[in-house]
């Protein structure tokens, strides 16, 4: 049997014998892709309200049956007075208050308040809830206005927005391409950083580095295997998200497929680079989960916005894979782009690649 | 020409000198032992000798080869077994024995001679995970896959360790059958008892060599009068033995004491002379008589040297 195969051979059985090996492949991206997709997503459903109204007019009552037919809010309880609001909050019960003026009406000449109350020990929630109540109360009085025929100063303007390429605004449009980039870089390096380290710590490294085999050989034949079952990988991640998401795929499959390989690259390259770091298995997966995972998802805009990051950050956020991959698979996941606009991102993927492969390589030693 | 050069090498891990200007040399189809305790520089010599440590000074080479220049072609012609148990655990008898035989471009049956007297012991089991083998197996397993390319030199480090006395006697017989097929062996154990089934051996301690000369060599160097004492209070007897005039050591020696006389020359009068001076100190059930020097009683001489 030839040299090399007979190494990827025994990469395989390695693999598939091993349970936490296979879990961590197989099992972690399907796992990581359903709870990004259903448990945490930024939307917001049935939030509980309180109603504070001591007007109690026609059109009070329909702005209540506004806010809580559109499927956002739930009306918890009708609050007699000021006092109660408190304990409302306190309790924790609701999450957000409209608070009516008593002599609420709404007419052309008159302006008129609502109080909205929001919760911000969840700024996040809160400030969702409100602007939701915001959107909610400007078309009613718009409504209002066309039924009244009225052409007033504050509705003169009509804002018309169109969500582009995700008009429901799912955040699983988001979370899918984002947990690729991270499930690839999870796959790859830390798999292959772990396997290159396992064989120093048990010993066999000095007996493979003892044979005619060389370094690249040595290493092709580590990372090989995990190079087709992460591409098996993505595939997975990306029918989940097509097939229980409902996220589109406009543009090349055949770009996308290239595109992940490329990123899987770097990715192994990175691997490769820290084993040549770490003497056993539990180095090489500290530094692999504090130097790759942590900046994947914090830093390359994939849960946070880059834009608002400080100067320091962004920084290294650019010098991270994530962010240049990021792009490239909603680009053609979502929007349909191609090579023609997504060139320089995959140019700085492509220049990575080569050179934390050199790198790495130059690293790793042949002798002990 | 020997096939293994040592030549002055020095190695040494920050402030610890782990080699100190080693030179031996060990000829075709020799089997060589390297004798010495833990810390000896033992296993570091493998390691330069395997091209997996580069020397700070001096040279090894291995049929005529440089250990630093040509390291590559001596990969070819190695079979090197670390002292740790170095195959893949989760993989079973004959697949670590395939893996190794084709990462050397070879396979099982092109060289299935060769270690057919060993692998048949393992062969019923050899759909068994290496994992789960018993340490004298593993050594067995060890040893083919370190042999599965017909290496002309073959590197040992510490093949007797963790493995039943049994199994260790065995593994000896294996070697001295390779023998014949030409193989050189270099072979370390911090066991004295392993050393007499060496052709040469060399005693290391503290990164130097003490001696080196066949083992017979060695114990016949041992020029003082040597003899193994017991009796009923082993830890005293020792004890007082050391204060005696004309006793240069005395040290236990499995179940008995070993005393090595001051005097380079035999003296009948010995045994008495110890049998009146241990029934004045009181011992009871007095046992004396003339022992051979063995390998440890000379090392033992050479440290205290």
């Amino acid at each position: 049997m030839n040299r090399f195969s007979a190494f990827i051979q025994k990469e395989f059985r390695h693999i598939l014998r091993d349970r936490r090996t296979l879990m961590i492949l197989f099992g972690m991206p399907v796992i990581q892709v359903l709870l990004f997709g259903y448990v945490l997503t930024n939307e917001i459903k049935n939030a509980a309200i309180a109603v504070l109204d001591p007007a109690k007019t026609e059109e009070s009552n329909a702005l209540t049956n506004k806010l809580v037919s559109s499927g956002y809010f739930q009306l918890e309880q009708n609050i007699p007075s000021e006092a109660d609001l408190e304990a409302a909050f306190k309790s924790g019960k609701v999450k957000m208050a409209v608070v009516f003026p008593a002599d609420f009406s709404v007419s052309p000449n008159k302006p008129t308040d609502i109080q909205l109350i929001g919760d911000a020990s969840d700024p996040n929630t809160a400030t969702t809830l409100i602007n939701y109540a915001n959107a909610i109360i400007a078309d009613f009085v718009q409504e209002k206005a066309l039924v009244t025929g009225s052409g007033n100063a504050i509705t003169s303007i009509r804002t018309e927005t169109r969500m582009r390429y995700n008009p429901e605004q799912k955040a699983v449009f988001n979370f899918v391409p984002g947990v690729m980039t991270l499930i690839l870089m999870l796959v790859s390096a830390m798999m292959t950083s772990i396997t290159i380290a396992r064989e120093k710590e048990l010993g066999t490294m000095e007996v493979l580095l003892v044979s005619p085999l060389k370094p690249i050989q040595i290493i092709l034949g580590k990372t090989a295997p995990y190079l087709a079952l992460t591409l098996l990988n993505a595939l997975v991640v990306v029918l989940v998200g097509i097939y229980i998401f409902g996220m589109p795929l406009q543009g090349s499959i055949l770009l996308l497929t290239a595109e992940c390989v490329l990123y899987m690259f770097v990715a192994l390259s990175l691997g490769i680079l820290i084993s040549t770091k770490a003497k056993d298995q539990m180095t090489a997966m500290f530094i692999s989960a504090l130097g790759l995972m942590m900046p994947t998802m914090l830093l390359s805009g994939f849960i946070f916005p880059r834009e608002s990051m400080p100067v320091p950050l962004q920084v290294i956020g650019s010098v991270i894979p994530a962010t240049w991959f990021n792009p490239i698979i909603k680009g053609i996941m979502i929007k349909g782009t191609g090579l023609d606009v997504l060139w320089k991102q995959t140019a700085v993927l492509g220049g990575m690649a080569l050179f934390f492969l050199a790198v790495s390589l130059r690293n790793f030693k042949d002798r002990l | 020409m020997p096939v293994i050069e040592v030549q002055q090498i020095s190695k040494s891990y920050g402030a610890l000198q782990a080699l100190d200007n080693l030179s031996f040399q060990v000829e075709k189809g020799e089997i060589f032992g390297l004798i010495g305790p833990d810390g000896a520089g033992k296993t570091t010599l493998f390691r330069i000798l395997a091209t997996l440590l580069l020397p700070d000074k001096g040279h090894a080479r291995i049929c005529g080869l440089d250990g630093v220049k040509d390291y590559k072609k001596i990969r070819q012609i190695l079979g090197y077994m670390p002292g740790k148990f170095s195959l893949y655990q989760d993989l079973t008898v004959e697949e670590n024995l395939e893996f190794f035989a084709a990462v050397f471009g070879s396979s099982i049956r092109e060289n299935y001679e060769l270690i057919a007297p060993i692998y048949s012991q393992i062969a019923p089991f050899k759909d068994r995970r290496a994992g789960a083998l018993s340490g004298g197996m593993k050594q067995k397993l060890a040893l083919c896959c370190a042999l599965i390319h017909r290496p002309e030199v073959l590197l040992l480090d510490e093949p007797g360790t963790g493995v039943d006395p049994v199994s260790r006697q065995e593994f000896w017989e294996m070697l001295a059958g390779l023998r014949q097929h030409g193989i050189t062996m270099l072979v370390s154990t911090p066991n004295m008892d392993e050393a007499e089934l060496c052709h040469h051996i060399a005693l290391m301690q503290n990164g130097r060599i003490m001696a080196i000369d066949t083992p017979d060599g060695i114990t016949t160097g041992f020029e003082h009068p040597l003899y193994a004492v017991r009796s009923a209070d082993m830890y005293r007897l020792i004890h007082d033995l050391r204060t005696m005039d004309g006793v240069q050591d005395c040290y236990a020696f499995g179940e008995y004491a070993h005393v090595k006389m001051e005097s380079v020359i035999a003296n009948p009068r010995h045994p008495e002379q110890l049998l009146a001076f241990l029934q004045s100190n009181g011992h009871e059930k007095i046992d004396i008589k003339v022992a051979a020097p063995t390998i440890e009683d000379c090392f033992i001489s050479y440290i205290k040297s």
